[in-house]
């Protein structure tokens, strides 16, 4: 096991690296500086600035100071928000994108892993074809369309909660963000337990398991759930990254500060160091949040270290 | 499976023809006409936006430009899928192997973010949004591809052509890839919603098409901001939006299949 999870984790390494070149030469191959505007600077200025950011070393210079700051947790200064680093702004704005993000996923595996389950048990009935449609339609519609419909819908209409974030108060402003994000998510993992769910169901086990007289209750808690939860977990890491994605939308559509909010404000504004942060950040969040399910996923089911 | 292309053919076709019937421009403001609701009187029917520019118009011009921009981001990804897992899968051995670990790798990145940082860096290039588009998508196309060209390249005719001397190229683009063609045209249908949702997704956060152009994302995005006072702009093209994806989504998943059945059997 040691050495499986060592060799998963050294596996990460490359892919980070390449997320952090590509970034990194991609805002370094912007045509003209962070700092052209429409009014010219003055010549010494410009020089000054570009001196001050270390826009004036040549690109492997620049490199090797980005990385170094890096390993050190310093993402450099922000190009827009004056007197903020990077890594400052991360900080206010990560904790409620978690806290929210988190939410969400907890919400998408309880109510999808029991409607699954349910379509499951179900096969071919009203509520199976019902169950399907509906996870259909979840994984059709994206987050920026179910978002402001919803919030005309039960916010604006109907007054039952509340549209934005900042005179909310209370765990009620949390409801319909985290509902929002957790829609399409609900779907997928609907969709996917049903199907291995039907598959570990026709399994001889569970045909012995139900001739010694196992209730259904029983007999999915004992002996199905486990091994019908596998290709739900290696979807956590897919889910995780759309539930990022998602969030940006989500507060953006709630004007929730978090960090989805500041990357949204940098692209717009071309604050370039505040940009390629947060992108190196999420892929690193990624990356490893999909290293710990591949883990897990080796703890559940031992027989995938032996590849 | 019927009724998705049904339906698809019908929006296709208003889009195409509805801007010539409408007597309206869709760049045209008209400030004594601002957010008026749809109504058929002057042709109105989907109402005005908060510059007083017609909304059926500028819906279906945001219905076409999603459907070119998501058609020509399918194109270029079947153009890098089709020719990288033709060739990861003919030449085979070391060098597939290769390949395929780097799709592995780039399968782990968050791409929609490395779009944004292209979108920030380059402005917002109409071609880039194609080109950014394509390049998510050819992952599932190359890894389909391969697989469809590692059985092939044992047929006969493949051995063949090989034996009457045809180069290695030849082979790939001229007798494995047509053989691909059904496969690859069933995965397009699938490609197509995700390029609309990914051009829509930019659309929405202002980094995607750009005013007087709009898309069916920035349609939505403008009704956003007028929700209150005019549901209509949201729900509209929202509607349309959720329609569209659903029907290809549909589409796809019974061409797939379909084709699937046919193959096993």
């Amino acid at each position: 096991m040691l050495r499986y999870a060592l060799l998963r984790v050294l596996g990460a390494i490359p892919t980070l690296l390449l997320v952090i070149v590509l970034a990194f030469l991609m805002v370094h191959a912007a045509p003209g500086g962070p700092f052209d505007d429409e009014r010219v600077l003055p010549a010494d200025v410009a020089a000054n600035i570009e001196a001050a950011y270390h826009l004036d070393e040549a690109l492997p210079a620049q490199f090797a100071r980005y990385m170094s700051g890096l390993l050190r947790g310093d993402l450099g200064p922000s190009y827009r928000y004056r007197d903020h680093t990077v890594s400052e702004l991360i900080g206010a704005g990560f904790p409620l994108s978690l806290q929210i993000g988190v939410l969400a996923v907890a919400l998408a595996l309880m109510l999808g892993i029991t409607s699954g389950t349910a379509a499951a048990l179900r096969q071919g009935t009203m509520l199976d074809r019902v169950v399907m449609s509906l996870a259909m339609t979840g994984i059709s519609i994206p987050v920026f369309v179910v978002a402001p419909v919803l919030v005309l819908l039960l916010a604006v209409k109907l007054q039952w909660l509340p549209a934005g974030w900042s005179g909310a108060t209370g765990a009620a402003k949390f409801v319909l963000p985290v509902i929002t994000l957790a829609l399409p998510q609900i779907a997928y993992i609907a969709r996917l337990t049903r199907a291995s769910m039907i598959d570990v169901l026709g399994q001889d086990f569970i045909r012995t398991a139900r001739a010694q007289g196992l209730g259904t209750g029983a007999l999915i808690r004992v002996h199905a759930l486990k091994p019908a939860m596998l290709p739900v977990l290696s979807y956590l890491g897919p889910a995780i990254a759309a539930v990022l994605t998602g969030s940006v939308v989500v507060e953006e559509v709630f004007g929730i500060p978090g960090l989805g909010q500041f990357f949204v404000r940098g692209a717009l504004n071309r604050d370039y160091t505040l940009v390629l942060g947060i992108v190196i950040f999420y892929a690193t969040l990624i990356i490893a949040l999909n290293l710990i399910v591949d883990l897990l996923y080796s703890v559940l089911d031992p027989r995938v270290r032996r590849r | 499976m019927k009724a998705s292309a049904a339906i698809l053919l019908m929006i296709l076709l208003i889009a195409i023809v509805g801007p010539w019937i409408s007597p309206h421009a869709y760049q045209a403001t008209n400030f004594d006409a601002i957010l008026q609701a749809p109504t058929a009187a002057g042709m109105r029917w989907f109402g005005t936006d908060d510059l007083g520019r017609d909304l059926f118009v500028r819906t279906m011009l945001g219905i076409r430009i999603t459907l070119l921009v998501a058609i020509v981001a399918s194109l270029v990804s079947l153009v890098i899928g089709v020719s990288y897992g033709a060739i990861a899968g003919y030449v085979g051995g070391r060098v597939d192997a290769v390949m395929m670990r780097f799709v592995d790798t780039l399968y782990a990145l968050p791409f929609i973010f490395f779009v944004i940082l292209l979108m920030v860096v380059f402005e917002r290039n109409f071609l880039l949004i194609f080109v950014a588009i394509g390049a998510i998508n050819w992952l599932d196309m190359a890894r389909i591809v391969r697989g469809q060209t590692l059985s092939l390249r044992e047929r006969d005719f493949i051995d063949a052509a090989r034996l009457s001397g045809v180069s290695t190229a030849r082979i790939i683009f001229r007798h494995i890839a047509p053989n691909l063609l059904g496969i690859v045209l069933v995965y397009v249908t699938l490609t197509i919603p995700q390029a609309i949702l990914v051009e829509s997704f930019l659309s929405f956060l202002g980094l995607g098409v750009q005013e007087p152009q709009t898309s069916l994302g920035a349609l939505v995005d403008a009704g956003v901001n007028q929700m209150e006072g005019a549901s209509w702009m949201l729900l509209i093209p929202a509607t349309l939006l959720a329609v569209i994806l659903l029907a290809f989504n549909f589409l796809g998943d019974a061409l797939r299949d379909h084709f699937d059945a046919r193959q096993s059997r």
